[in-house]
């Protein structure tokens, strides 16, 4: 009797778990298009602020290049990178490429866009799961600091001050949140580094 | 059963979710940073309330005791999720900026505490129409502590609130202190927890003024 009991639990959350499951599978399928069409639209949108439209006469996410990690690296370097390459007559004139930091609560996705000797064109953050209202200032739509960085490269301001001012830098962190500029600082610098060591591969067209 | 004049008064004030039954503290506290955090995870929350008090008072004579807890979190976490992908999928605007407090839904303990208590036992019509006040009275506790909060922790009011709601509600963006001058604790941790505390006082003193008895979370529930 037990058991016949046990059993009827167990068949009931099955069928609410089966029922569930297939709501969810159902809400998946038909969002899906639509999901990825505006994940799209946000990329295209997030590359115009990085690559301006008068760089260019192609479609910079068509004209990207896949970059294989190098072998034996570890961690972060282990990924590969999509750049998005604007041209404009046959010749790289910008790149644009996701860039990873870590932040007060995980990891932070920016866009880094780049012209071709290296200069900052804009960064944009993608997404990030930092504070409300202290972290989330690195976003363009809550306060210009992002900006700050436009036009500046690694040899300007010299690489040991791609740092906040409480690290002996240049860059200012916001009252309240110190790690979030931090990661977003060391994320763009290793970004351009990243630049640096593979421009040939990026700039060249086939 | 209770009408639901009785509900609706429950919900917002004399049982709410926050200031008299002290639950749903970890996204209370969490997302009361601003009031324009604090009102966008309150409707998250009431959408989600309302679709799965309805549906666990839908199928109340089906759930079985030993089993209801895992339907309950079951029903919650499958809500949450359509919300998400539907809101991602169709309201992207309000996605971007919502997007990020909807799966902390999940974590909160009143909606499982309403199911428990209210739409295990009552019909289709009361439940959803309990989730939706309960919802309503978690967004006005949310609402009031994030606008104490942000008033004093970053001089503001209401900032964003064009984000989450349109442009056209922009005249709602105040400011009361010059940038820079608000008391930052207000906006950490420690903020939230002096916050939902002087407020609770706060509504037990108007409730004694209007001399009614102070509620424990006990009078219209069951204790959860």
């Amino acid at each position: 009797m037990k058991n016949d009991n046990a059993m009827k639990h167990g068949l009931i959350l099955g069928a609410f778990c089966l029922g569930f499951g297939i709501l969810i599978a159902l809400t998946d399928r038909v969002t899906a298009k639509e999901i990825a069409a505006r994940a799209m639209e946000d990329k295209i949108n997030s590359l115009s602020q990085v690559l301006p439209a008068e760089l260019h006469d192609n479609n910079p996410i068509s004209d990207a290049i896949v970059l294989k990690p190098e072998p034996g690296k570890q961690g972060e370097h282990a990924k590969e990178t999509t750049v998005y390459r604007a041209m404009k007559g046959g010749k790289v004139t910008g790149l644009a490429y996701e860039i990873r930091g870590s932040g007060y609560a995980g990891e932070m996705k920016l866009m880094l866009g780049l012209d071709a000797d290296g200069k900052i064109l804009g960064v944009r953050v993608l997404a990030h799961k930092e504070t409300p209202g202290l972290g989330d200032k690195i976003e363009v739509k809550k306060g210009d600091w992002i900006l700050r960085f436009t036009g500046l490269s690694l040899g300007n301001p010299p690489v040991e001050k791609w740092k906040v001012k409480k690290d002996g830098g240049q860059f200012d962190q916001f009252a309240g949140a110190t790690i979030t500029p931090r990661g977003v600082v060391k994320a763009i610098r290793e970004g351009m580094e990243f630049y640096a060591a593979n421009q040939a591969k990026m700039t060249e067209v086939k | 059963m209770a009408t639901y004049g009785r509900i609706a008064r429950d919900g917002l004030w004399d049982n709410n979710g926050v200031f008299s039954m002290l639950l749903g503290m970890c996204p209370t506290m969490a997302m009361t940073t601003s009031a324009t955090n604090g009102f966008g995870m309150g409707v998250a929350t009431a959408v989600v309330m309302a679709a799965s008090g309805f549906l666990v008072a839908l199928f109340r004579n089906y759930i079985t005791t030993e089993v209801r807890i895992p339907v309950y979190i079951l029903i919650v976490a499958s809500m949450v999720t359509v919300v998400d992908l539907g809101m991602n999928a169709w309201m992207h605007e309000l996605y971007k900026v919502l997007g990020l407090f909807i799966p902390l839904i999940v974590s909160n303990c009143l909606p499982l505490a309403r199911l428990e208590a209210f739409a295990a036992k009552e019909p289709v019509l009361p439940s959803l129409w309990d989730g939706i006040f309960m919802g309503a009275g978690f967004t006005f506790a949310l609402t009031a502590i994030g606008a104490v909060r942000e008033i004093i922790g970053s001089g503001t009011l209401f900032a964003d609130a064009s984000l989450l709601l349109g442009p056209a509600f922009k005249f709602m963006e105040m400011r009361f202190l010059p940038e820079d001058m608000g008391v930052l604790l207000m906006i950490l941790p420690p903020g939230g927890f002096l916050v939902t505390g002087l407020l609770v006082v706060a509504k037990r003193m108007i409730d004694l003024k209007a001399g009614k008895e102070i509620q424990m979370g006990g009078a219209h529930s069951v204790a959860a």
